[in-house]
């Protein structure tokens, strides 16, 4: 090649280069303004919590003039005869069960549907899908009545009993169609090894279910966490609000609202889900059974 | 280790259709036993049904002296080897083969010390720490191997577990497993095995005998080598050997096979051991013993395979494709101007088949 042609090929390839790296930046800059339009309000959100009350309606920005922490210890006190602290503990009285119930009893569930064959199969599997699309809202006063007569109003049974016993169409059906693609492959040579069922499931298909697990119970703590419904419906005493209706009760009491404290307890009302989401984040996307099976 | 017996063994699946249709076998203790078929032929349901991960339709499986139909399989004193390896994907290479001894309640100390030994066996100490994630397929396939040793069972199963790797891993894996199974024999621990695979080279160079199958039945239980020169029927015949067996369609006059306007003679011992005249025949003749000659039945070239020492002649024997194995040394006298040869079958090789009843009618009966 002659130094002529040399030339032309690395002016050529600098010209792709730039073109390339104009083109990313193109790219970023889309996606971050974008971004940065979903996430406004939750700047915002966090911006007004340390404002002042007043601040809140004459100031637009998010950036607060006169940062200030009295949203927090105010919100933190609430008009009730108990601290924020409380609500927190309730919150978690629900959600502890409900997760931990869901992910043993969605796992056997879906282990059976996907794994074993029995008489009616087809007909129960129907079922749960049809729950699935079944609206909430149906089922609201049968439900009631149900546990009204079980004595379990204003307590936590009803929130997270039916949760705790596969009663989540959704989670089975995820799961089952997650167990689905893994190859029963290692099931069978768990058998040959001498495992019986429970064994298998335990020490087999648990571990290689764990990202849809971590899955289940990411989704089952956001949305139990975030359930406004279910608590206002069957819990009634003040010491027993979970977060959810606790930051209403803010709204109810108080002739004018202070803001400032609904928004700040707001912000520490998405933390425990936004922490959890974030650490359990990498699970999401890690593969499952890579290497075990050979494709 | 243990006789394994297979009596009238049947599968029919829920939707009616029928797998397996009443096979008998017999595998000796101590045996190397191959099942080898076309795909669909039911060898691996077959297996399964031994291994106790398919439910057995009727008939029963024996091992040892038990019947073992209604036991789990991790009852059944087995151990399988699987296509796809089926390590666990999350335990190391030391768990996943110590994974049964755990089941069954062995005691750490003496858990570790199987490893080791089954470790060292199949070359495999440095791996015991990795994730089958981190193996190569050749690698989890030792460990594989391995997990099925550690537990010392009576019967081995394996499932084609070569097909995954590549044609050199698969060689040196084949004469590795051949190996074990002469090493453990010698070392007066003989394995009983079943073995099965789709690859006639695996079946013909690793079994002791080999049982080829075809839509849920046994067509012939044989040692290689008779397998080979004394197949039972057209399907072994063809199926068994490569390239394959001519299969010359025909009719017999006299002493003579008569195909289209030519013929051959048959030798008065063929003759002989003919039982009856079947009134279509199937002449099979290997390509290894059908010779470049001046006489005999002629042909016209198709197509020509160079394969280094030999040669594969493809031919048009009127109508008929055949196929001969020539010396490079034979082809390169031929004279390549003309594409008719003549092709004169080893009178001691052929087979004369019922193309009705697809039977090799010149077995000798006495044997």
């Amino acid at each position: 090649m002659t130094d002529a042609t040399l030339t032309l090929a690395r002016v050529q390839a600098k010209r792709r280069r730039q073109k390339a790296r104009l083109g990313a930046a193109m790219r970023y800059l889309v996606l971050i303004s974008v971004g940065l339009v979903m996430l406004y309000p939750l700047i915002w959100l966090i911006g007004a919590s340390f404002k002042t009350n007043s601040e809140i309606f004459a100031n637009p920005g998010f950036w607060p003039q006169n940062a200030t922490l009295d949203g927090y210890i105010e919100g933190w006190k609430t008009s009730t005869p108990f601290s924020f602290g409380t609500f927190f503990l309730n919150s978690f009285k629900i959600i502890l069960p409900k997760v931990i119930g869901t992910a043993i009893s969605c796992t056997v569930v879906a282990y059976g549907f996907a794994r074993f064959d029995f008489p009616l199969k087809k007909l129960f599997f129907g079922s749960v899908i049809a729950i699935l699309l079944l609206p909430n809202v149906v089922t609201r006063i049968p439900q009631y009545l149900l546990f009204r007569d079980l004595g379990w109003l204003d307590s936590y049974l009803p929130l997270w009993v039916p949760s705790a016993l596969a009663g989540d169409a959704f989670f089975v059906f995820m799961l089952v169609q997650f167990l689905r693609a893994i190859p029963a492959d290692m099931e069978e040579a768990a058998r040959v090894d001498g495992a019986n069922s429970w064994q298998t499931l335990l020490f087999i298909v648990v571990p290689m279910l764990a990202p849809a697990l971590i899955s289940v119970a990411l989704f089952q703590f956001m949305w139990t966490m975030n359930d406004f419904l279910g608590p206002l419906i069957y819990v009634s005493s003040v010491d027993k609000y979970p977060v959810s209706l606790a930051l209403k009760l803010s709204i109810d009491t108080t002739e004018a609202f202070a803001w400032n404290r609904i928004l700040a307890m707001s912000v520490l009302t998405i933390l425990p889900a936004l922490i959890v989401f974030f650490a359990a984040q990498k699970y999401f996307i890690e593969g499952i059974s890579a290497g075990g099976i050979k494709g | 280790m243990a006789r394994l017996q297979l009596n009238t063994l049947e599968k029919t699946y829920g939707n009616g259709f029928r797998a397996v249709h009443g096979i008998n076998l017999d595998v000796a203790e101590g045996e190397f036993m191959v099942l080898v078929g076309p795909s669909g032929c039911a060898k691996s349901t077959t297996l399964r049904m031994i291994a106790g991960l398919e439910e057995v339709s009727g008939g029963e499986v024996r091992i040892g002296e038990r019947i073992v139909n209604d036991l789990p399989p991790g009852k059944r004193g087995i151990a399988m080897v699987f296509q796809n390896y089926a390590l666990y994907p999350h335990m190391k290479v030391r768990t996943n083969l110590s994974f049964g001894l755990f089941l069954q309640g062995v005691p750490k100390a003496e858990r570790q010390k199987a490893v080791e030994e089954v470790a060292k066996i199949l070359e495999i100490e440095p791996l015991l720490d990795r994730l089958p994630k981190q193996l190569s397929g050749g690698q989890a396939q030792r460990v594989a191997l391995g997990r099925a040793l550690i537990k010392k069972p009576e019967v081995f199963l394996f499932d084609e577990p070569l097909s995954n790797l590549d044609a050199k891993l698969r060689a040196s894996m084949r004469v590795r497993i051949t190996d074990l199974h002469r090493r453990l024999r010698a070392e007066g621990k003989p394995a009983t095995v079943v073995y099965v695979t789709h690859d006639q080279t695996e079946a013909m160079t690793m079994g002791d005998r080999i049982c080829v199958m075809q839509g849920g039945h046994i067509m012939q239980v044989a040692t290689p080598k008779d397998l080979y020169n004394r197949p039972a029927n057209l399907f072994v015949a063809g199926f068994i050997g490569s390239p394959e067996m001519n299969l010359i369609d025909g009719r017999i006059e006299g002493t003579r096979f008569v195909v289209g306007a030519q013929a051959i003679d048959l030798n008065a011992d063929l003759m002989a051991r003919l039982p009856v005249l079947p009134k279509q025949a199937v002449l099979g003749v290997r390509p290894q013993h059908l010779r470049l000659s001046d006489r005999g039945l002629a042909a016209r070239i198709t197509n020509v395979e160079f394969m280094g020492h030999e040669v594969y002649l493809h031919a048009d024997l009127d109508g008929v494709a055949v196929t001969a194995v020539a010396s490079a040394a034979e082809y390169d006298a031929l004279d390549r101007s003309d594409d008719r040869i003549c092709l004169s079958p080893d009178p001691d090789w052929l087979h004369i088949f019922d193309r009705e009843s697809g039977l090799n009618l010149s077995l000798r009966q006495t044997d």
